[in-house]
């Protein structure tokens, strides 16, 4: 039995006028770290609103745990451990008094389950007296993660969690996560930050309520299905313009230092990247074939998409 | 009159006994693309709220667009565009009622909001949207929408905090176009962001660590610095560094 499971769940706003979740599919198995990676808008938000209970998807089925969201939502909501991407604990009841909160209303103590937060809440003790309120984004994150698991949840829903979160704070949530992975616990989790997609088993990349694709990171890079260039100039910004110009060009957007760049295959005056930048006369250029990153595999779909969509 | 947008000179700002933001000092050229970095809770905001005219520092010297940001706190907030993720636009008016009130508030003419507002739709491809409710608008246009206006009364710099954050890929590539654009045409971009793609796009970075611009370079110079060819590796041998944590 999957963790999580949705069959062709549908969701859709202001009478059908915005189709927030469009024929969504996919397992969560026991025990995985499977990531829903898409920008804001995407319809994450409604899917973990749907899988927590607190929505009524307008067609399609899915289970937490086995039991229906519908029929068995009481049971869910004891077995499931959510965190909504708006903070939402009690900013006037401290840390401490937060966390006893929530273990009393799902009729536990916080010895009970203490070992489960145990690293996590000893970054915070120090400052258990203070209002959550008081506290900063970081430390806010680590506070509501402790109580969503206060209750030891066999499924762990956590909405774009790292959102607004510099580098540092967003590698400490991972080695969070990846440790309660291993005690177990099945998590959802979405982010719009493409680079953590490959710190999950599994991934559904996710765009105006559709998968676009969904496979284990790897996997997805592995299908890329052309060779991916990067490369650069002197003058970045005129090689962009200039290559995106060429007929020769399938696609090319900026990436950190470099651009990176796909060429048309079919195409009658097929060229190669070095015979580009001979042709618009650039300087100091540079060019290699690289891995893509789960980034480029967005893009490329998001643009096959569209390509779709006009055509 | 001299051509640097921003003058820092041990600017600081202190709560009590926390300084927040510790004499950072720093320049920023007309028309330069400038990334302002740090962790949460570097003092980022607090710079930035001093150098927009919202705040006054404890001490230390500033100009923003020749101005002083001690004295000249309104003639800054003239001379400046602003655009942020969380405040944008006004969701329950218009694309053109967006365009039309912010004209207004920088004091343009009518004939001249008349005629840039055209353009602007124009140049924007939202011609069609231009009636449309803004919140009824994705969050992408409607990010390109808000820079658009944010630089509309022609600022001679704009200050961007975090103006991508959750947009998809292609969008937050395209919302980049504008910036250098905007830059190509002289006005001074100071842009905050946590994607480290990004940095890679400014013409220099500096990053804040507790309070203290900690390093400021090229992007290229920082790596060969830091001995590694990864902006997000730059960042993290900096920021974990802290002592202070979060925002």
């Amino acid at each position: 039995m999957p963790a999580v499971s949705l069959k062709n769940i549908f969701k859709t706003y202001d009478d059908g006028k915005v189709q927030a979740v469009n024929n969504v599919s996919f397992d969560v198995e026991q025990g995985e770290l499977f990531g829903l990676i898409g920008p804001d808008g995407a319809g994450k938000t409604s899917i973990f609103r749907i899988l927590t209970t607190v929505l009524l998807p307008n067609k399609g089925e899915a289970t937490v745990g086995g039991l229906d969201v519908v029929k068995g939502y009481r049971a869910i909501r004891n077995k499931v451990g959510y965190m909504p991407g708006k903070f939402s604990l009690y900013q006037d009841l401290t840390v401490s008094e937060n966390l006893s909160f929530f273990a009393t209303i799902f009729k536990t103590t916080i010895e009970e389950n203490y070992d489960l937060i145990k690293d996590i809440y000893e970054q915070i003790k120090p400052f258990s007296n203070r209002p959550a309120g008081k506290l900063s984004g970081g430390m806010k994150q680590k506070l509501a993660l402790c109580c969503a698991l206060i209750h030891k949840p066999e499924v762990l829903f956590l909405d774009e969690p790292t959102t607004g979160v510099d580098v540092v704070s967003r590698k400490e949530f991972w080695d969070m996560l990846k440790r309660l992975k291993e005690q177990g616990i099945s998590i959802l989790v979405s982010t719009p930050y493409m680079d953590e997609a490959s710190l999950c088993d599994r991934i559904a990349l996710i765009q105006n309520g559709n998968i676009m694709s969904l496979d284990t990171p790897q996997n997805i890079i592995n299908s890329f299905p052309v060779p991916l260039y990067a490369v650069k100039s002197k003058d970045i910004y005129r090689l962009l313009k200039d290559f995106r110009s060429d007929p020769a060009v399938e696609s090319c957007y900026a990436f950190g230092e470099y651009l990176h760049l796909t060429l048309r295959d079919d195409h009658d005056s097929k060229k190669t990247p070095d015979q580009l930048a001979a042709q618009y006369k650039t300087e100091e250029f540079e060019a290699h074939v690289i891995t893509p990153l789960i980034e480029d595999s967005f893009i490329r779909l998001m643009q096959e998409k569209e390509h779709a969509v006009v055509t | 009159m001299n051509n640097k947008a921003i003058i820092c000179q041990n600017l600081t700002k202190q709560f009590g006994k926390f300084k927040a933001v510790d004499q950072i000092t720093f320049d920023v050229d007309q028309g330069e693309i400038f990334g302002f970095l740090g962790a949460n809770g570097a003092g980022k905001t607090t710079a930035m709220r001093m150098l927009c005219g919202l705040s006054f520092p404890t001490s230390g010297k500033a100009t923003v667009a020749g101005f002083d940001v001690y004295r000249q706190q309104e003639k800054i907030k003239a001379s400046i565009g602003y655009m942020s993720q969380k405040f944008s636009l006004y969701e329950n008016l218009t694309v053109m009622e967006n365009i039309e009130f912010y004209g207004g508030v920088y004091g343009l003419s009518r004939s001249d909001i008349k005629k840039r507002s055209e353009d602007l739709v124009s140049t924007l491809g939202m011609s069609n949207e231009a009636k449309k409710l803004v919140g009824e608008l994705p969050l992408g246009w409607k990010q390109k929408l808000a820079f658009s206006v944010a630089i509309f009364h022609r600022p001679k710099i704009v200050f961007l905090d975090e103006p991508t954050g959750g947009v998809d890929p292609i969008t937050r590539r395209q919302f980049w176009d504008l910036i250098y654009e905007a830059a190509a045409n002289g006005i001074t971009v100071f842009v905050t962001t946590h994607y480290m793609d990004e940095a890679e796009y400014c013409k220099r970075i500096s990053v804040m660590v507790d309070g203290r611009v900690e390093a400021l370079d090229t992007p290229a110079n920082l790596k060969r610095n830091y001995n590694t060819n990864s902006m997000d590796e730059v960042f993290f041998q900096l920021a974990r560094r802290a002592q202070r944590s979060g925002d």
